[in-house]
């Protein structure tokens, strides 16, 4: 860990102006990811500006559309435990309570959830190569230990995932990020948050230098009786995962009026389909829909070795999902096991 | 010796150290402070093998507060003899001796070590050291060396290697009218104690030092740095008082115990040296290892030919070595018996003892194949192993003390429903989960070390036992006090038992199973001691009610002694004490394990462990459902402990079968899951309620106690168990562990 200097302004115009003016200025929150990074040389700040008790950003709140707007600071626990988000957006709360710890919950914040690193033991180690941490060093993920590794959107210079569970249910709830920056504020479709690696992979998301995320509004589109979170780890909790399904179907009869689906685990950012869900639109609540639906998403998918597996593993946990979803059952996140 | 202890041992009894484990007050190696503190950051090499053509200091140095920066070119002189950095559990060979050369022998080595006045400043200041090297060419990949597989030349102390062929297998094996060969694999794992390793060396002036290192064994701790840094034995105090958990790991002294000796000398100043979770991954491991396992049987389900052979990973510069092998012939009877157990040298560290070393590999592999046998004879899997049963140690010809695993077997099974099991693979099922039922049998050694420990009564009734030996966890203080207490009939809370100080009598590392055999013992016999002095001298007062006793005719109980045949003749402890002006009482004994049994009695400890998974075939999902351990192992001194050892091991062994792997990027010689995140033990919501049983089996040869230790057999056939439900519920044998999804899928 390097030495830095540590901030802590006192209103978000204020952090904005620290932020702003070092390019190698971070922002500290929750620090649930940000501390590990440090720690293991990965992030090496000059400044931490340390938004976690600024005013105003730690609110549950109704939107005049009827949707819901939570603040950057509300904790994972916070928002998985608030009533309107337990009653209304079940998917968003379900899949909070798959990621993390109760402790981690705790700590981290729904902003700084948006905005952490992938898991990609390269990214973390310093002795190795890595286009992410170090633009131009190489990707020995492509050819190495990458079971954990992406199938969707990667590109010749990263194959890394994005780790977030709470984050794939907001892309399938077509959440939108506001952000606030020298520049002034900005709303962001969920879709165009993050980005693939392409050419620049040491970008995650579109978030300007300088830019904080003030809230996530969530729409007034629920999903709160026919959806799933489904998520496949290497141990029933406290794992990443290597594939997580949000899935989320407004019906009519045993006919899909409307469909969501975003996958974890599987690419650099939550993976939404807009053309399965299109597909969905109108057809029979049934297995060999989902699985149509499932061709869709994967038709691009390719393995890199370790993680072959995954396209066979999403392919059934994505219509796992949609069966689960269509049948109200969804996932429990205490008792494990699966429908 | 016959010695009744009943009133607490046998028991269950709360950990006498519970409390302040629960209230943070238990300290750690690294919680321990000096005057004037400094604290050490390690640099850790990236490349697996080569020279190291220059190291860049500069940046380092010039942060404030960086008080020195070692290397192999800036240290102080090290004694350049291999021997000098031997341990006590040093398998063959060449020791590592960090920072000695410009050698890089592993990916992760300890290139540097920067001491400055602060934790946070030596590791900024660690992260600035350059280091620049030449690459050699390395290896790392067990499956790519296995060509140049080799005997080890010379055996490790302790390690019984394979025995010599029995009859002829290949022969039976061609001849035998059923037949299973195939190969089972381990991934490697790491030990990942809670507890990073950590010394704190506290300057005691003119070249005195007290080390508190996190060890399974003060004794090897002290022995290590007097051999290296040539100190005399009377100035170095090795403290070890609590370890938050080892599992083996701490066997041997480890680098950062070298480097704050090194600095704390070099600098005459305490130095603390904390390992990050990264570097836990530095060191000793779990090798992976090969099996491939021929079993030839007849019609009748009887062996006729048994083949082992194991190929497991070791580090250039030592020929580590455990027991993987052996195990199949000592639980099977067989005419025709071939073991083998070859190394493969790699370009990584030595590999180190971990839970049950060995067993739970081999045992894995011939459980499986055991299963496998069954299935292809169409018999029940408990009934085939009960069918060949060793009635004697094979390996060695010799019988056993005691071996009550087919009472572990069958009331393992009864207790678990085994007769309800369907025999067919994926004949069970509920809603979409597949549902398999497993067992296999488990062995370990039931070993006894010289131990010495001291006894001391003092007038106020108090007792204290003491010994150099550790507690790892496992209860150690907890079962010293109990033994104590018991023989001198005193209450739990007038007994305290003080271990891992160097300053108190001789013990052994704790490993192996044996501490409670050995430590348990010794307590015993000073404490008997104690009773002799004591009675003695209640003999010897004027007008004593117990004149004529013999030490045979009274008994200790409540404070007091009391004539057996008369209950009305008694004195307490108080009285004789006080009386015959006595401050206190005192006697150190040594325990031995008896050389006639050892010569003529095979010892082990035994395990039946039955489990239940259920299966999402679709998903590749396994849930354990159930999980059963039988266990033969002797008396069971407090079943409380016990049983959360067994639960601790059987834990393990889910790890082994499921989830617990160290990644290595071959490329790099590196491995790349060095954090808890990533390397995945089981977590709370892995593991079922698991239910432990203990069978009666009464072992008058093992020790004084009748103990066998509980330590290692919990993990050692969990594994097995688990793979063999996995096929039951599925019909897919995954001879390869962890059982991951990748493998369940393919």
């Amino acid at each position: 860990m390097n030495r830095f200097s540590y901030l802590r302004p006192g209103d978000v115009r204020g952090a904005i102006q620290e932020i702003a003016s070092d390019p190698a200025a971070r922002v500290i929150a929750g620090g649930t990811n940000l501390v590990d990074l440090l720690k293991y040389d990965v992030e090496r700040p000059t400044r931490l500006v340390d938004i976690s008790r600024l005013p105003g950003l730690d609110a549950i709140e109704a939107t005049p559309g009827g949707g819901l707007r939570i603040g950057a600071l509300v904790s994972n626990s916070t928002l998985a435990y608030d009533d309107r988000v337990a009653e209304h957006y079940p998917l968003l709360a379900a899949a909070i309570l798959a990621g993390a710890s109760p402790q981690l919950r705790n700590a981290a914040s729904t902003g700084g959830n948006l905005l952490q690193r992938t898991r990609c033991h390269y990214f973390y180690d310093t002795g190795t190569a890595c286009n992410k941490r170090d633009p131009g060093s190489g990707c020995p993920a492509r050819t190495g230990v990458n079971r954990i590794h992406a199938i969707l959107g990667t590109s010749e210079h990263c194959i890394a995932t994005h780790p977030s569970d709470l984050c794939v249910a907001l892309a399938a709830l077509e959440a939108t990020v506001l952000v606030t920056g020298p520049d002034g504020d900005r709303v962001i479709p969920f879709d165009r948050f993050h980005r693939l690696p392409g050419d620049h992979p040491q970008h995650d998301t579109t978030l300007a230098h300088g830019e904080i995320v003030i809230a996530v509004e969530l729409p007034a589109q629920e999903f709160a009786s026919h959806y799933t979170y489904l998520k496949l780890r290497d141990r029933q909790s406290y794992a990443f995962a290597l594939v997580s399904v949000a899935a989320a179907l407004d019906l009519d009869g045993d006919r899909i009026r409307t469909a969501r689906l975003a996958l974890g685990g599987v690419a650099h950012k939550p993976w939404r389909d807009t053309a399965a869900e299109a597909l969905l639109c109108g057809r029979p609540a049934t297995a060999d829909s989902f699985a149509r639906a499932a061709d869709v998403i994967l038709a691009e998918a390719r393995g890199y070795g370790h993680n072959d597996f995954k396209i066979g593993l999403a392919r059934h946990a994505i219509v796992r999902a949609l069966e689960q979803a269509a049948a109200g059952t969804p996932q429990s996140q205490t008792d494990k096991r699966i429908r | 010796m016959s010695i009744t202890l009943d009133t607490h041992v046998g028991s269950p009894r709360s950990r006498v150290d519970g409390r302040l484990k629960v209230t943070g007050a238990a300290k750690y190696a690294a919680e321990f402070t000096a005057p004037d503190l400094l604290f050490g950051a390690v640099v850790s090499g990236t490349i697996a093998k080569g020279r190291i053509l220059r190291i860049d200091t500069a940046a380092a140095q010039t942060v404030p507060g960086v008080v020195r920066v070692f290397t192999h070119l800036a240290r102080p002189r090290l004694p350049p003899d291999d021997e000098d950095y031997q341990d006590t559990v040093a398998p063959p060979g060449r020791p590592f001796r960090p920072l000695f050369n410009d050698r890089i022998l592993y990916s992760g080595q300890p290139v540097a070590l920067v001491v400055a006045e602060d934790y946070a400043t030596a590791r900024y200041a660690a992260s600035l050291v350059r280091v620049e090297a030449a690459i050699e060419p390395h290896e790392t990949d067990l499956d790519h060396a296995r060509p140049e597989a080799y005997v080890p030349p010379e055996k490790r102390q302790g390690i019984t290697p394979p025995p010599k062929q029995r009859g002829n297998a290949a022969e039976a094996f061609a001849a035998a009218p059923c037949r299973i060969k195939n190969e089972y694999r381990i991934a490697s794992e790491h030990h990942n104690p809670m507890e990073p390793h950590a010394s704190t060396v506290r300057w005691e002036g003119d070249g005195r030092i007290t080390v508190y290192d996190k060890i399974q064994g003060v004794m090897n701790t002290k022995e290590y740095i007097t051999g290296v840094f040539g100190l005399k034995p009377d100035d170095v105090r090795v403290l070890s008082p609590f370890v938050g958990g080892a599992f083996g790991i701490g066997l041997r002294p480890q680098y950062q115990l070298f480097l704050a000796v090194m600095a704390a000398l070099d600098l005459g100043r305490s130095v603390r040296v904390e390992l990050t979770r990264d570097q836990m991954f530095t060191f000793g491991y779990r090798p992976g290892t090969i099996n491939t396992v021929a079993l030839g049987a007849g019609p009748d389900g009887l062996l006729q030919s048994i083949q082992h052979e194991a190929v497991a990973g070791t580090s250039r510069f030592e020929d580590y070595q455990e027991v993987v092998v052996n195990w199949s012939s000592l639980l099977y009877h067989c005419d025709n018996v071939a073991l083998d157990y070859k190394l493969v040298k790699l370009d990584t560290y030595t590999p180190a003892d971990m839970r049950a070393p060995g067993a739970p590999l081999g045992v894995f592999a011939i459980e499986s194949a055991m299963d496998e046998l069954a299935y292809a004879l169409r018999i029940d899997p408990l009934e085939l192993r009960l069918k060949n049963q060793a009635a004697t140690d094979e390996t060695e010809g010799k019988p056993f003390s005691s071996r009550e695993l087919r009472a572990a077997c069958l009331q393992g099974a009864e207790r678990f429903g085994w007769s309800r099991r369907r025999p067919e693979p994926r004949s069970m099922r509920e809603g979409r989960e597949l549902i398999g039922w497993g067992m296999a049998t488990g062995i370990w050694e039931a070993m006894m070390m010289p131990h010495s420990a001291r006894a001391i009564l003092t007038a106020d009734g108090r007792l204290e036992v003491a010994s150099a030996t550790a507690d790892i966890g496992t209860g150690t203080y907890t079962i010293l006090t109990q033994i104590a207490a018991d023989t001198l009939g005193l209450p739990m809370e007038r007994v305290t038992a003080r271990i891992g100080d160097s300053t108190l009598p001789r013990a052994p590392v704790e490993g192996g199973s044996w501490t409670a055999a050995s430590a348990g013992s010794a307590v015993l016999l000073a404490c008997r001691k104690v009773q002799e002095k004591l009675l003695a001298c209640a003999r010897g007062l004027d007008g004593s009610p117990l004149a004529n006793a013999a030490i045979q005719q009274v008994r200790f109980a409540d404070g007091k002694i009391e004539l057996i045949t008369d209950s009305s003749c008694w004195m307490t402890i108080a009285e004789v004490m006080q009386t015959a002006g006595l401050e206190r009482i005192e006697a150190e004994e040594t325990a031995e394990p008896d050389a006639e049994t050892m010569q003529n009695y095979a010892q082990y400890t035994h395990s039946a462990v039955f489990a239940e998974v259920r299966v999402d075939e679709q998903l590749g999902v396994v849930r354990v459902t159930r999980l059963l351990d039988a266990i033969a192992a002797g008396r069971i001194l407090n079943p409380k402990t016990a049983r959360s050892q067994i639960i601790g091991g059987v834990v393990f062994g889910m790890g082994m079968a499921l989830t617990e792997e160290t990644s290595t990027d071959h490329r790099l010689g590196r491995i790349m899951n060095r954090n808890l995140a990533e390397y995945h033990i089981p977590a709370n919501a892995d593991v079922p309620d698991i239910e432990v049983i203990f069978v009666e089996e009464h072992d008058d040869k093992a020790n004084p106690l009748g103990v066998k230790g509980l330590g290692e057999i919990g993990i050692v056939g969990t594994a097995a168990a688990i793979a063999n439900a996995i096929f039951h519920a599925t019909g897919k044998r995954v001879r390869d562990l962890p059982i991951t999804f990748d493998k369940l899928l393919a």
